[in-house]
């Protein structure tokens, strides 16, 4: 089907506006672009891990979404998820729910790669059918900017604080889409804001519609905790990608395949320089840390190549 | 016709499972429960139930999916022990609090450190304030009894709450003895269809549940959920008595236990209480007035029928099997003694720890807590701090 950035933009929204995430929050629009893939015809149960977007979208007695949505806690978002759609592979087969319904979990990075990782991780070899999609805006943002295991290197975070002896957080980021495309699972893809939004909405609708447990992971930048100026996110995504920080890459039943190639991969200055959380990598002195972080994320870059097979 | 037939204490409570069988059943195994989800997953896989059974990863994820699936409109159930519970902690207050009927057989585990796979309560008692019904058994048949009456108790709509129904690890898990089986048919007409008011998978309306929860409600939502446990009584009440009709087996909050005229009485859950029934026989033989006071329900707690057992007594000693570092004395103490208070006059109250880990508990060890009992009684004298029984010196 061919993609109409105007048509999907004028789908009534499943995520109503009115909800208390930042002006330009990254999870808002990670939700949204999701949820416009889902056939309106089609029904479905959502879950959310606690975090910034569960905290602004669900206050009693007030909730900003239009489907069925479940908050259990940080650490379980894919286990609720996971027996919801047991219920309804139940109740379905005793004709108690005749409807199509589909089951979405959403995380931040925190509720994601640390905290629910194990309640992800056992979801997914499970397979059941289900999409978790994890809005990475690289730090415990809702408790206050708080390093994660997907934080990149250098960050500066509340707990990978930026001082005398410390040059911010000290480890690459995880790479958790590649961990849970070891799952085997039937669809895995990383993804973030770019141009149109038709990557977004291709992986998310595949996600969906592909029978079985998938995986999206989105880039959803944070202008609090990344401190860049909120009309920016489009420039900060697209530097996150031409920097090849951020590569945009589909896993589908173990084929690779690389969504994007950068005509000119930038240096990662282009993406860092950015954002007030690598600040102090452009202080005199600081040239070898900038150096560190293009060492790694080139290191990432040619291996994921080399799995999508581009020469 | 019921069957009267031998069974553990765990097979009773799977095939009261399997009788109901429920919408889903996710559970990760722990000794001494894990022959449940056994039992249940050989059910489905020989065809004898439709459950969706769904092997978690761990005792936290199986109450999430639990949290799930009965959120989602499904009856939904687990089982576990010991440290499983205690991993559960965080989400059985969400159940509870999100008013999700969900039913969980506990086979109760001392909790670790150090690790120790036998009988105490540490684990269920730990979970206490949780805001879970809480149902004990002293045998297999009460252990099944109690599972299929927890059903009907917490999917009330006036009560909404989860139950846990609590049996002695190995002690009754694993000991078989004769138990009265009912026909499945009258148990499927006993516990009814599920049937949720709100649920996920409503077509008709879709729902929010979990929300973030603001100071100007938080409070009121607790206090209902302390109306329910309040509701809860009532409904116990006439489920007992239901299924007294059905069964022709008789239940209450309490059992006593030579009562009537006791001037010495002990409080105590669960498989010790048929130990410590043989001790006050011998020494009902010996001329003492002893009687016994069972709690088979714990939560909501049953201060009133306590009291009322209890107002004639001279001495009480209460006994648990969990401590509570309270330097206080155990849960099942505090809570009696609380219960008393203002209530009686002149009943003396002694606290016991015992049968920690799977310490064994003997006639002779209930009939030296009687002995204690005397001597307070004699002396006039209450030893000040709480008493571990059969402690090596
Ligand atoms: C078990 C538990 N530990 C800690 C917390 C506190 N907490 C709530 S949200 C959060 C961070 C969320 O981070 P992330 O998942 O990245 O989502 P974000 O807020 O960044 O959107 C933390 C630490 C909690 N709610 N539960
Ligand atoms: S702090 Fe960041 S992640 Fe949280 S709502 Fe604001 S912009 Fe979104
Ligand atoms: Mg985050």
């Amino acid at each position: 089907m061919a993609y109409n950035f105007k048509e999907q933009m004028s789908k009534p929204e499943r995520l109503s506006g009115g909800h208390r995430l930042c002006a330009g929050c990254g999870a808002g629009i990670a939700v949204r672009g999701v949820l416009r893939a889902l056939k309106p015809e089609d029904k479905a149960v959502i879950c959310s891990a606690t975090g910034c977007l569960e905290v602004s979208t669900c206050l009693y007695p007030y909730s900003a979404w239009n489907d069925s949505f479940i908050h259990n806690a940080f650490e379980n978002a894919g286990a609720t998820i996971s027996g919801s759609e047991a219920a309804y592979r139940s109740l379905k087969k005793q004709g108690k729910v005749n409807e199509d319904y589909k089951f979405i979990a959403f995380g931040g990075d925190g509720g994601t790669y640390d905290i629910g990782f194990q309640s992800l991780s056992g979801a997914m070899e499970r397979g059941h059918d289900m999409t978790y999609v994890c809005y990475d805006n690289g730090a415990y943002m809702n408790t206050g900017i708080q390093r994660s295991s997907g934080t990149p290197m250098y960050a500066d975070t509340t707990t990978s604080t930026v001082g005398k002896n410390s040059p911010g957080k000290m480890q690459q980021g995880k790479n958790l889409t590649e961990i849970i495309a070891a799952h085997n699972v039937a669809y895995v893809a990383q993804t973030t804001f770019m141009s149109n939004f038709k990557d977004l909405q291709m992986k998310a609708e595949k996600a969906l519609y592909t029978p079985g447990a998938s995986f999206l992971n989105i880039m959803a930048p944070c202008p609090r905790g990344w401190r860049y100026e909120t009309e920016d996110i489009m420039e900060v995504c697209k530097m996150a990608v031409e920097t090849c920080t951020w590569p945009m890459y589909e896993v589908e039943n173990g084929k690779w395949t690389l969504n994007h190639m950068p005509k000119n991969k930038r240096p990662v200055e282009d993406y860092l320089k950015l954002q007030g959380r690598f600040k102090h990598l452009f202080k005199k002195g600081n040239e070898h840390l900038i150096n560190d972080i293009q060492v790694g994320v080139d290191k990432n870059w040619q291996a994921l190549l080399k799995k999508c097979e581009v020469a | 016709m019921s069957i009267r037939e031998r069974f553990s204490g765990n097979e009773a409570v799977s095939i009261a499972i399997k009788q109901i069988n429920p919408d889903v059943m996710a559970a990760f195994p722990i000794t001494p429960s894990t022959e449940i989800p056994q039992y249940v997953s050989s059910y489905v896989a020989n065809g004898e139930i439709d459950t969706e059974f769904v092997a978690v990863e761990s005792e936290h994820s199986s109450m999430s999916a639990c949290i799930g699936a009965q959120a989602a409109g499904a009856r939904s159930m687990t089982a576990t022990s010991s440290c499983g519970l205690a991993l559960m902690w965080e989400m059985l207050y969400v159940a509870a609090s999100l008013r999700l009927p969900i039913t969980m057989p506990v086979v109760n585990r001392a909790l670790s450190g150090p690790i120790n796979i036998n009988n105490d309560h540490s684990d269920s008692m730990g979970a206490r304030d949780t805001g879970w019904i809480q149902m004990y058994a002293e045998n297999a048949q009460e252990a099944y009894d109690n599972m299929i009456q927890s059903v009907r108790i917490g999917e009330h709509k006036d009560v909404l709450l989860p139950v846990m129904t609590c049996q002695d690890g190995f002690i009754t898990s694993h000991a078989v003895e004769n138990i009265n089986i009912l026909e499945t048919e009258k148990v499927k007409a006993f516990v009814g269809e599920y049937k949720a008011e709100k649920y996920l998978l409503n077509p008709e309306e879709n729902i929010s549940m979990g929300p973030y929860d603001i100071s100007a409600y938080y409070m009121e939502h607790k206090y209902q959920q302390a109306v329910s446990m309040e509701n809860a009584k009532r409904v116990i009440a006439e489920v007992a008595s239901e299924f007294e009709t059905l069964s022709g087996r008789k239940y209450d909050f309490i059992e006593e236990y030579k009562m009537d005229d006791a001037d010495f009485a002990i409080v105590i859950i669960g498989s010790s209480a048929g130990t410590a029934k043989d001790a006050v026989d011998e020494l009902r033989n010996e001329g003492i007035k002893a009687g016994l006071v069972k709690i088979r329900i714990f939560r909501p707690f049953p201060a009133e029928e306590i009291v009322k057992a209890l107002k004639n007594v001279k001495v009480v000693g209460i006994m648990d099997k969990a401590e509570g570092y309270s330097n206080n004395g155990g849960p099942l103490g505090a809570e009696v003694k609380a219960a008393l208070y203002g209530n009686v006059t002149g009943v003396k109250a002694v606290n016991f720890v015992y049968g920690l880990g799977g310490r064994d508990v003997k006639i002779e060890s209930i009939k030296t807590v009687f002995e204690q009992l005397l001597e307070v009684d004699k002396t006039g004298k209450v030893p000040a701090h709480y008493q571990y029984l059969g402690l090596r010196k």
